[in-house]
């Protein structure tokens, strides 16, 4: 099995605190791994670091084989294309239309004419359900179909990985459902993916491997059934329990 | 009615100032947004030392009376300089040097006031700094920046009166030059300030104007 994209012992420290210490990770085609654990568990500055939006103080990174040079914007800019990244918050372009949203960095990064792009980036919105919204900018669109926007954003450049950094946790509870649904669509299809979130369903049915993040380390790894078999004494099991009681207690 | 009939015949002749003043300030503004927008990038974005050197410049200009600027630069730096220009070229100069310094600081609130999300989605999606800035910065940034920058436009209309003191033929020269001939100081005082308060309250509605065409649908509840 080739190796799509190999993380080599990153570390990160920020002021004299380690945000991340010698954090390693293989992702092979198909392969979903889930990322859980404590806020501040440093899950978003793994995935971060991954497409170097945040530059590690130590480590590596390998793309199907090939080490990135990080100090080459061009092998920046071809790791990042290749890597797509969701985020919490969306981060749509708030003055350009979700059509115009995704065609920007199609036309400017993957230099395709107008046209194309506007061919593709209508492609992807039908994909995520939205066809129909192609012309409202961010403020008019609700929380969960700007994450889906921004999905397709992503989906667009054709990247041969997707991090997704918690998609569903700045939503209200009755748009989760119509989010998750385009993630468990792609990760049906193959998309490899690597995805912090707390949603259990998902996690239970889909995900390939659960690493379990505390400290700035990965300090369990192993695949759902294992870690969160009914009585394995894990730390993940724990979390998921409380993360569970915390939902009992809300509803 | 001898002071109606001032006003009426050297009408003409301070309404071609109103040309002046408004020439001097358009020029200004356009020199000072061409020189504001990049100085406030490279004070965002610059190395250390960049920043260093944008800070300077600004407190220069925004640190230095423009009357001084005006006698500084006219009848000092130019001549040393052996620049021979005329009083109105030279006074939109200076004018758009020193507003170049404050538009800079519009433009850099507006910018740092943009969520880093913005730049980091952008870089995300392998844009290079360039095309984020020019992009999904700047388009943001300008339309946040117009009420700011309509505050900048009156002040230097009225600092533009200032002119008069190395000869630029504005309004506020031709009117006290009329007013010092005929002794018909109130009226024509007043005159000029009418033509001030006329200038400000079109240009206020022009960029009114430019900042609901340029609004964001859905972004801002009322423009
Ligand atoms: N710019 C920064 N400067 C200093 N510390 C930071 C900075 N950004 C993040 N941190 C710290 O790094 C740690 C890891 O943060 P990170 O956002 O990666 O956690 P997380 O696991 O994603 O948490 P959450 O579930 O809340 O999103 C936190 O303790 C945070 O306080
Ligand atoms: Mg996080």
């Amino acid at each position: 099995m080739t190796t799509l994209l190999s993380v080599k012992n990153i570390s990160v420290t920020l002021g004299n605190r380690k945000i991340l210490d010698n954090v390693s990770l293989d992702m092979h085609a198909g392969d979903l791994k889930v990322l859980i654990g404590p806020s501040g568990a440093g899950k978003s500055t793994l995935l971060q670091c991954i497409n170097h939006l945040i530059t590690p103080d130590e480590g590596e990174i390998h793309l199907e084989g090939k080490k990135i040079n990080t100090q080459s914007n061009a092998e920046l800019c071809h790791l990042r294309q290749n890597v797509g990244m969701i985020f919490q918050d969306f981060n749509l372009f708030d003055h350009l239309t979700a059509l115009d949203n995704i065609c920007l960095a199609l036309v400017k990064v993957r230099k395709l004419s107008k046209d194309e792009a506007q061919k593709r980036a209508r492609k992807e919105l039908d994909r995520v359900g939205l066809s129909n919204r192609a012309g409202l900018y961010p403020a008019q669109l609700s929380g969960g179909q700007k994450q889906r926007v921004a999905i397709a954003r992503a989906l667009a450049m054709q990247p041969k990985i997707l991090l997704l950094d918690e998609p569903t946790s700045a939503l209200d509870p009755e748009l989760v459902g119509e989010v998750m649904n385009v993630i468990q669509d792609l990760a049906k299809g193959g998309m490899p993916m690597i995805m912090a979130t707390h949603q259990m369903d998902f996690v239970r049915s889909l995900a390939t491997e659960v690493l379990f993040m505390e400290h700035g380390t990965i300090i369990e790894q192993d695949t759902p059934k294992v870690l969160l078999a009914d009585g394995a004494k894990t730390r993940t099991l724990d979390f998921c329990s409380k993360l569970n009681n915390l939902k009992g207690c809300e509803l | 009615m001898e002071t109606l009939k001032t006003i009426y015949v050297n009408l003409p002749y301070i309404l071609e100032g109103t040309y002046v003043t408004v020439l001097l300030v358009v020029g200004a503004l356009a020199l000072g947004f061409c020189l504001g927008v990049p100085l406030a990038i490279a004070q965002v974005y610059g190395s250390p030392i960049i920043r260093r050197a944008v800070g300077l410049y600004v407190w220069f200009f925004r640190g230095v009376p423009i009357l001084l600027l005006l006698f500084l630069f006219y009848f000092g730096l130019f001549n040393v300089i052996g620049l021979n220009l005329d009083a109105l070229t030279a006074s939109g100069l200076v004018l758009g040097l020193a507003s170049s310094a404050y538009q800079s600081q519009i433009f850099r609130g507006s910018i740092q006031s943009l969520p880093l999300g913005q730049f980091k989605a952008g870089c995300a999606l392998g844009m290079t700094d360039r095309q984020i800035i020019k992009n999904i910065i700047l388009p943001q940034a300008l339309r946040l920046s117009i009420p700011g920058w309509s505050n900048e436009f009156s002040i230097l209309l009225k600092d533009s009166a200032l002119c008069f003191a190395v000869g630029a033929s504005e309004i506020m020269a031709r009117a006290h030059f009329v007013a010092s001939r005929t002794y018909e100081y109130l009226p024509l005082y007043i005159t000029a300030g009418f033509l001030y308060f006329l200038i400000t309250l079109a240009g206020i509605r022009i960029l009114r104007r430019v900042e609901r065409k340029f609004a964001i649908p859905g972004y801002t509840l009322s423009v």
